[in-house]
């Protein structure tokens, strides 16, 4: 049996709850996202839970159908980042030379413009879809996985056991995924964690600044920017998203810990 | 006790465990040690790695590194009990009464101060010496322990001299507060057999002048023989022996020390050459990328079939790298590799896959040499499969039959390197070479990291092997002892040059070339006054050039 500290158990039972909440939505849900069931801004009632925002839909629908959106893609984008960062950050490390230089001096290059205002010019440009906006939150976050990948590999890449394996005469792919791979994880789950959190703080800002999700459909960033008046006048809708952001970065992160701990043994052990 | 500078009483040490995929506990690692030392002597601690000595080296000074916790026992120094002294006192204890020389200098100084500021630091901190009294102390001591420039080396910094003089800084910091007692802890470990002769016979003269005590830890008692006057043999924890030197040496008692004592007196009786050579390099010249300069000059070498081609010399003398040329991994700028009569493309890339199954390697330390996250039966396995195409049944009944081989059993195909001992690490890549069915092994100072007990058995399973299977060796070493026990054919190796070859006959007797000379001279041998003859045995040479 496995003891989990309570921190773990903590986050692991509000990251659930949250992707949970996120595949379940069209059940959980009491209301429509889209539909005006109540006045506007009305306060908290056994009818709407939390309350309806600025415009009168319910914002517990509101909320559930958003966080849908946000994990989608966080966790879409996080993927693409990591599956393209840490295989080009691997293969730059073990075939190295000027395929190394050239693909460390790009991600330099791309590295050097902030992300928030390069993802705005290219959303600028092209047509904000839900695809497009993954592809490029998941290829600007690839930089900073592949960085860490490279760096990683680099390491394990001049140990005697893959010295071994290219003795052997395996082919690179063997090296990378067999040999590299599985001793590059624990850092990695680490990061993933971190960028996944950094992904859905990156989807609500750019929503929050009209680039992100459009609407009617909305995410936790959308939500803010509708409700964000409100706070003038005492109402706290929109703290209500900024507070679901806040638990699932820090519940995501605790798991993150959690799993870098019971992979990372002082002996190197297994994972 | 009031002459007795050090008195230890029923010492134990625990620890806290973290073995993989069990719950943290405490072990006792020292079971109730108990020893005395006068003021001048030396005591030796001698014993196999995890038995405890730099544990109880450390003790003295009441420290425990890591999670190590002295749990019992006493510890007197000048007549005071020093084990329930508050930290306040102990540090004016260490530094000053007590100091440490460390295994490896080079990771002990800090890289950004100069030596001199480090070697009086503790005499200046704890107000002994003031700063110009302690250097000018300094400066003796570097003279005392034959340094070169005494009185401006201390100006430089640690990466500016050579490992040997290094370990020497360290001893002049240890000596320099005037202590009662210096706790040696394996200083010369990690030194070339040459350097270590200077280190030696530098720490004994030091430790004469001063009449300081002293604790001399190391696992070679050829070593230890040389510096103290009594010895302490230690096994996981306990103590096993307990003698004047000369007792040891000459009539040990326990039959663990009889062990250790005999040690290294293996001798295998060299074949002659066979007609036709399993691979010969010719005239290689080889160098680094990105350098300008080669680190192999005209080497050449013959294996043969069924014996061991030793490469001998110290570090930085080309050994490894002619490895590395043989397998591939650094093309040779000049010269050819011949492989079964034909010539191999000096490029890993350009050889094929059949030509890598004959040459496996070994190497140095299992621990790196194995993906920590694969298990045994696939690091043994893969081999198998990659060049054979072994897969289900037939694969595991073979890593079974090679696991047999390397007398460990079916069970041990589950395990990962982590759950295995040095000695069993080491006997898995073992594993994994034969599995390729090679005509070459190249063993990379194979039992350089290990025990000399388990570096034994690794020999003697090396040479089974080798009988059975018909395998050459290239055995790469800087131990002429293990040489001694393995080697048909030697090559000595000095700056990239090979300076000495032939038949193991030929090359260790005489007469000798003068590296040859130096290199047989300054192997230990396990007596007393060896030391001092190998010192004289050179300044008359010297004398004479």
């Amino acid at each position: 049996m496995i003891r989990i500290p309570p921190a773990a158990l903590f986050g692991l039972f509000f990251t659930g709850l949250y992707f949970l909440m996120a595949i379940f939505a069209p059940w959980i849900a009491p209301y429509s996202m889209t539909e005006v069931v109540g006045g506007v801004w009305e306060p908290w009632s056994s009818k709407h839970w939390i309350g309806t925002d600025n415009i009168g839909r319910d914002l517990l629908s509101r909320m559930i159908y958003g966080g849908r959106t946000t994990i989608f893609i966080a966790t879409m984008a996080t993927i693409i980042s990591f599956t393209t960062g840490s295989i080009l950050g691997f293969t730059a490390a073990v075939i190295g030379g000027w395929i190394d230089q050239l693909l460390s001096r790009f991600v330099d290059l791309i590295m050097s413009i902030p992300t928030l205002i390069f993802a705005l010019v290219v959303l600028s440009v092209m047509p904000v879809t839900l695809p497009i906006l993954i592809l490029v939150m998941g290829l600007l976050d690839s930089t900073r996985v592949y960085r860490l990948a490279r760096a990683v590999a680099v390491d394990i890449n001049v140990m005697d056991f893959v010295e071994a394996a290219k003795l052997r005469g395996e082919g690179r792919i063997w090296v990378i995924f067999r040999e590299i791979l599985p001793n590059a994880l624990s850092p990695l789950v680490a990061e993933m964690g971190l960028r996944f959190i950094f992904a859905v703080l990156f989807v609500s800002t750019l929503s929050f600044l009209g680039l992100g999700v459009q609407p009617p459909n909305a995410d936790w960033g959308g939500i803010v920017k509708e409700n964000k008046d409100g706070i003038v006048y005492g109402i706290p809708a929109a703290l209500v998203p900024a507070v679901a952001i806040a638990t699932l970065a820090i519940s995501v992160n605790l798991v993150a810990d959690w799993v870098l701990n019971r992979t990372t043994s002082l002996k190197g052990g297994r994972g | 006790m009031s002459d007795k500078l050090l008195t230890v009483r029923d010492l134990k040490i625990g620890a806290r465990v973290y073995p993989p995929g069990e719950k943290p506990h405490d072990i006792e690692i020292v079971h109730g040690v108990s020893f005395e030392l006068e003021k001048g002597k030396v005591l030796g601690l001698i014993g196999e790695s995890g038995a405890g000595k730099s544990t109880i080296g450390l003790a003295t000074m009441a420290y425990g590194r890591g999670g190590v916790e002295i749990t019992g026992g006493e510890v007197w120094v000048n007549g005071r009990e020093i084990l329930g002294t508050r930290l306040r006192d102990l540090r004016k204890l260490r530094g000053t009464e007590v100091t440490y020389v460390s295994q490896s200098a080079a990771a002990s100084f800090n890289p950004a101060k100069k030596i001199m500021e480090q070697v009086i630091e503790a005499s200046v901190h704890a107000g002994k010496f003031s700063k110009k009294v302690a250097e000018a102390r300094a400066v003796e001591l570097f003279a005392k322990l034959g340094l070169p420039d005494p009185e401006t080396i201390g100006n430089r910094y640690p990466h500016q001299v050579s490992g040997g003089q290094l370990q020497r800084c360290m001893t002049a910091l240890a000596l320099c507060p005037e202590p009662d007692l210096v706790v040696f802890d394996e200083p010369t470990t990690a030194l070339d057999v040459t350097t270590q002769i200077d280190v030696l016979m530098a720490i004994k003269d030091a430790i004469r002048d001063t009449g300081v005590a002293a604790l001399y830890i190391t696992h070679d008692l050829a070593v230890v023989a040389q510096v103290s006057d009594e010895i302490m043999v230690l096994r996981m924890g306990d103590m096993i022996e307990h003698g004047t030197t000369d007792q040891i040496i000459n009539a040990p008692v326990e039959e663990y020390t009889r062990d250790l004592v005999s040690v290294r007196s293996r001798v295998h009786d060299g074949k002659p050459p066979t007609e036709n050579p399993v691979m010969t390099i010719e005239h290689i010249t080889a160098r680094y990328k990105g350098t300008n300069f080669d680190v192999l000059h005209d080497v050449s070498m013959e294996l043969h079939a069924g014996q061991t081609l030793a490469v001998v010399g110290e570090s930085g003398s080309g050994k490894s790298t002619t490895a590395r040329v043989m397998t591939g991994l650094l093309p040779a700028r000049d010269g050819q590799i011949c492989f079964d009569g034909r010539t191999l493309s000096p490029d890993l890339a350009g050889r094929a896959r059949d030509d890598l199954r004959e040459i496996q390697m070994i190497y140095q330390m299992a621990d790196v040499a194995m993906n920590p996250r694969q298990t045994v039966g696939t690091i043994i396995g893969r081999p198998l499969e990659f060049y054979f195409g072994m897969r289900g049944a037939e694969k595991r009944k073979r890593i079974e039959e090679l696991l047999n081989d390397i007398e460990l059993g079916p069970e041990f195909k589950d395990r990962y390197p982590a759950e295995l001992s040095g000695g069993q690490k080491q006997r898995v890549c073992i594993a994994r070479a034969l599995a390729a069915n090679p005509k070459i092994i190249i063993c990379d100072e194979v039992t350089s990291a290990l025990d000399p007990l388990v570096a034994e058995d690794i020999l003697k399973l090396l040479h089974e092997l080798q009988e059975r299977e018909n395998v050459a060796y290239l055995f790469i070493t800087h131990d002429i002892a293990t040489v001694r026990a393995i080697a048909d054919t030697i090559a000595v190796m000095y700056q990239g040059r090979v300076v000495r070859y032939g038949t193991k006959a030929e090359v260790l007797s005489p007469p000798f070339d003068d590296y040859t000379d130096l290199l047989l001279a300054s192997v230990p041998e396990m007596r007393l006054g060896w030391l001092e003859e190998v010192v004289e045995h050179r300044s008359m040479e010297s004398a004479g050039n």
